[in-house]
């Protein structure tokens, strides 16, 4: 900016003078209000760079689960001590596995199993989900009892934490969750080479919990699918038909008016008036059940279809005259004109503005929260008539847990729901490119 | 035999006949001499034809039935329930435990004689098989309960009947119409062209539905509330009765919920026009291709990020910050709270900015060129030519477009729900909480919920307020935005 104005004082100091023009004040607003727009387009990318990088940074690491692997010894003691699982099959579903989990924790440590206070640390270092891992694999293989085994079991979600770095440590032992005791076991344990963080697959499969470490996303992933599917299935060929009835056979009259004036203030009209729409005509007036994907599912269906109507249209327009005028020419009717010729045409369009509709409806949540999808839902949804949750409600229920784990698993749904958005634009993005034509 | 099953079939029948009916079709066609007589239609156009008479019919029927039978049932409970229970409230909760009573019996399979004659032996039986039954049932339901069963049952007979019937009528009657000249191809057409104009009366049927859902629910609410303390009063209390009591002991004052909405949105506009206008111009008059080329779909990723991301943002990241930041700034004392109208407003105002900067750049750009030229034919620097040509020239759109983007702010939920507090209170201080409209909407449906009391119908008339506010800026923006346009045209 100064090499500008440098060689410009110099023509003025050597040229007559001249009438003041104001030049140097309206130049210098002039950078001035450029220096606006830069500044205005610095703001809004650096808010996408600090939320991004703000997600990434604190939700990366829910990729990953601190797991304990240690050599288990189903001991016939505990499992099945009076030895009636031949008669009692209920014997080995209600076992009490966490003492075995525990004992093989102690085992591992080399600390006694009759020390009370350090058993109950012990507790506390392996998740409550062991329960099941454990019974898992008993009732599937009996055989098992009175044998030992390495079982890789997952570890509490404030051990995990720790295992992560995310405690602080300088703060005082009584206002930590993690005792001192606990992180000596934990270095321990890493000596001995038992730690190990793989992929947490859990996140993806898991259904609700509130332990953090046995949550996941998997009921609302079905969840929204499921929605996602009815969305597909609904508002797809009812937004093309009413488009091509719209753009290709209505005639221009205070009817047709009537239904574009309709379709463009439903396209703003705010997301959650549909949620009340559906709490109040699908679930109090037609009898569906609360908190199920179908009527979810329809809730997005009317709130996507004027972007696919809006979008088909453009499409449909978008295809020239001279074909219409071609596929008449040679004897075909006005339908066949439109489904055989000008249809297929434009159906790089009308995808891809569906595409981007669905990536809309997918991360939509205020709706869902009125029709009961806020729900503990632990096992994953057979029909879209049971129970489910979504991707973005699962998101906003962890938001309100207060556990310190728990945060890092909403910036983790965040990201594999971003990353969901960021693979259907991608899609539209490549649909367009690869198919899209210039008349 | 269940409704999947019975439009399955219908189904079967229809493509059979589409099949058979080409077929027949493309017979009579082959077996004529073209010279005499031309067939009008292709055979497809028979068969297709052919499909419509199979099923359509069909299926009309089927769902007249079905729904004819649904009411003739509830009338039933409706009417021997309140022959037995006077109070309209305890009715309906027994209309549901009678309802829930012939559900068990069909999921147990009991009919006829096996109905138990009392209604804790019913319990006990459906206990058993995992199905949980309300306590207070009465003897009278049980015998209500099968009878409804029966008659669902011949109902069902009825209709499924029928609508087989019909199909294979509907189809039969299509196979014995091919002729050669039949008009087959217009008759579906105009079949075709009914359904798609059924499928854009969606449009209106939507409207329709959340105009009359909760116009009815307000109506409802309004006959328990004072509709005057409801739009002027100034204090928000909803009370949550306990299940049983009616309870309108609550306040339900608009005007703390609308006067943080509109503080809100204020906030947030004030944060994403300036930028939002700026981002445009600076991109539509300044920068070069490449650099819009780039810019312009990385500003537009904040437009594709879903509100509850932005919402989380604020909680969690932006929040702390500005509450740490003013502590450190008035030497330990957090003038900003965690949650508070000038977080909510800068984060909605961040989700604005592309909002704001595609709406007005298509107004920019439907400028004429010769305007522009002109100014800069006369001296003008660019950002002269900007200030005094181009945006006076364009400022009923700029309007139109700042109103359609006011009316995304008022209606967004997501974020003032995690961002703005639940406090319904009058304040100025922005660096406080307030709460709005929207927030109040999930707060009163979420979680368990009587749908008869005035807390949760308040979401309706609320909702009701917010629809009339953005529908009403919406109409008026697009006017605005259409009569701009026709001046430039």
């Amino acid at each position: 900016m100064t090499d500008a104005a440098l060689p410009h004082a110099a023509v003025a100091s050597t040229a007559p003078a001249r009438r003041d023009f104001g030049l140097k004040r309206r130049h210098a607003a002039e950078r001035r209000f450029r220096l606006y727009g830069v500044a205005a387009i610095v703001i809004g990318l650096g808010f996408l760079a600090v939320l991004l990088v703000s997600i990434v940074g604190k939700g990366y690491t829910a990729f990953v689960q601190t797991s304990i692997t240690v050599p288990v010894e189903f001991s016939a003691e505990i499992i099945d001590k009076d030895n009636e699982r031949a008669t009692n099959p209920r014997v080995l579903v209600s076992a009490n596995y966490p003492v075995i989990a525990r004992n093989a924790v102690a085992k591992a440590l080399g600390v006694a199993t009759d020390d009370k206070a350090a058993m109950r640390d012990i507790a506390k270092f392996v998740s409550d989900g062991s329960r099941s891992t454990l019974r898992e694999i008993v009732v599937n293989d009996p055989s098992v009892i009175g044998t030992t085994r390495n079982v890789t079991l997952l570890a509490a979600a404030d051990i995990d934490s720790a295992n992560k770095g995310q405690i602080d440590l300088t703060v005082p032992e009584s206002k930590r969750k993690v005792s001192d005791r606990q992180v000596a076991w934990l270095d321990q344990l890493k000596q001995q080479g038992a730690v190990s963080t793989p992929f947490n697959w859990g996140l993806i499969t898991f259904g609700a919990s509130s332990r953090p470490e046995t949550a996941g996303l998997g009921v609302a992933l079905v969840g929204s699918l499921y929605m996602m599917a009815i969305v597909l299935l609904c508002a797809l060929p009812i937004g093309v038909a009413a488009s091509i009835y719209l753009e290709e056979f209505a005639k221009k009259n205070r009817f047709t008016d009537f239904i574009e004036v309709n379709i463009n203030n439903l396209a703003a009209v705010p997301s959650i008036v549909f949620g009340l729409l559906g709490l109040a005509v699908f679930i109090n007036f037609f009898g569906l059940p609360r908190s199920a994907p179908i009527v979810g599912g329809l809730v997005l269906t009317l709130m996507t279809l004027p972007t696919i109507i809006i979008a088909t249209r453009a499409a449909l327009r978008s295809v020239p005259p001279s074909i219409r005028s071609a596929a008449l020419g040679i004897g075909a009717s006005r339908m066949q004109m439109v489904f055989d010729h000008v249809l297929p045409l434009a159906m790089p369009g009308i995808l891809t503005g569906t595409i981007i509709g669905l990536a809309r409806a997918l991360g939509e949540t205020a709706p869902l929260l009125l029709i009961g999808m806020v729900a503990f839902v632990a096992d994953r949804p057979t029909t879209p008539l049971d129970p489910a949750t979504a991707l973005p409600v699962q998101i906003y229920m962890w938001a309100n847990e207060a556990e310190r784990a728990f945060v890092e698993r909403t910036s983790g749904a965040i990201m594999v729901l971003l990353l969901f958005l960021a693979l259907m634009n991608l899609a539209a993005i490549l649909l367009r490119r690869r198919f899209e034509r210039r008349w | 035999m269940s409704a999947g099953w019975v439009v399955a079939i219908v189904l079967a029948i229809g493509a059979l006949a589409y099949f058979f009916a080409a077929q027949r079709a493309r017979v009579q066609r082959d077996g004529t001499d073209r010279a005499k007589e031309v067939p009008h239609s292709l055979p497809t156009y028979h068969g297709w034809l052919a499909f419509i008479f199979a099923t359509v019919p069909a299926l009309l029927v089927y769902l007249v039935v079905s729904s004819v039978s649904a009411g003739l049932l509830d009338s039933r409970i409706r009417s021997e329930v309140t022959a037995h229970i006077a109070d309209p409230a305890a009715a309906s909760l027994s209309i549901g435990i009678v309802r829930n009573a012939s559900n068990a019996l069909t999921q147990l399979d009991l009919s006829g004689p096996n109905v138990p004659t009392s209604y804790a032996a019913l319990r006990d039986m459906a206990k058993s098989a995992g199905i949980t039954l309300a306590d207070s049932g009465e003897d009278y339901m049980v015998p209500l309960a099968a009878g409804v069963n029966a008659d669902a049952g011949v109902h069902k007979l009825i209709g499924q009947g029928l609508t087989l019937l019909l199909s294979l009528a509907g189809a039969a009657f299509a196979y014995s119409r091919i002729r050669l000249r039949l008009r087959a191809r217009n008759q579906v057409e105009r079949v075709v062209l009914c359904s798609l104009l059924g499928a854009s009366t969606v449009a209106i049927l939507t409207t329709v539905g959340i105009i009359l859902s909760m116009l009815g629910e307000t109506i409802h609410f309004f006959s328990e509330v004072d509709p005057l303390t409801f739009f002027f009063g100034t204090v928000w209390d909803p009370r949550f009765a306990a299940a049983g009591s009616s309870g309108s002991e609550g306040q339900f004052g608009l005007i703390p919920l609308l006067m943080g909405t509109l503080y809100i949105a204020l906030v947030s506009m004030l944060f994403a026009v300036p930028v939002g206008l700026m981002a445009a111009v600076y991109m539509g008059e300044y920068a070069s291709n490449r650099v819009r080329s780039t810019v312009k779909p990385l500003l537009e990723l904040l437009a594709g990020i879903p509100t509850i991301v932005y919402g989380i943002f604020a909680v969690v990241t932006l929040g702390p910050f500005f509450r740490d930041l003013s502590a450190a700034l008035a030497g330990g004392f957090s003038f900003i709270q965690a949650q508070s109208v000038f977080t909510a407003g800068i984060v909605m105002g961040v989700m604005l900015i592309p909002v704001v900067s595609s709406l007005s750049d298509d107004v920019i750009t439907a400028v004429p060129r010769a305007m522009r030229d002109g100014s800069l034919a006369l001296g003008a620097t660019r950002s002269e030519t900007i200030r005094k040509v181009i945006l006076p020239a364009a400022l009923p759109g700029i309007v139109g477009a700042l109103l359609l983007t006011a009316s995304r702010a008022i209606g967004e939920t997501m974020i003032v729900v995690l961002a703005a507090g639940v406090a319904a209170r009058i304040n100025f201080n922005p660096f406080e909480a307030m709460t709005t409209i929207t927030v109040k909407i999930v707060n009163q449906l979420t979680g368990d919920l009587e749908f008869n009391s005035p807390q949760t119908l308040v979401a309706f008339a609320l909702g009701l307020t917010l629809f009339t506010l953005t529908l009403g800026m919406n109409v008026y923006a697009l006017y605005i935005v259409r009569k701009y346009r026709e001046q430039y045209e």
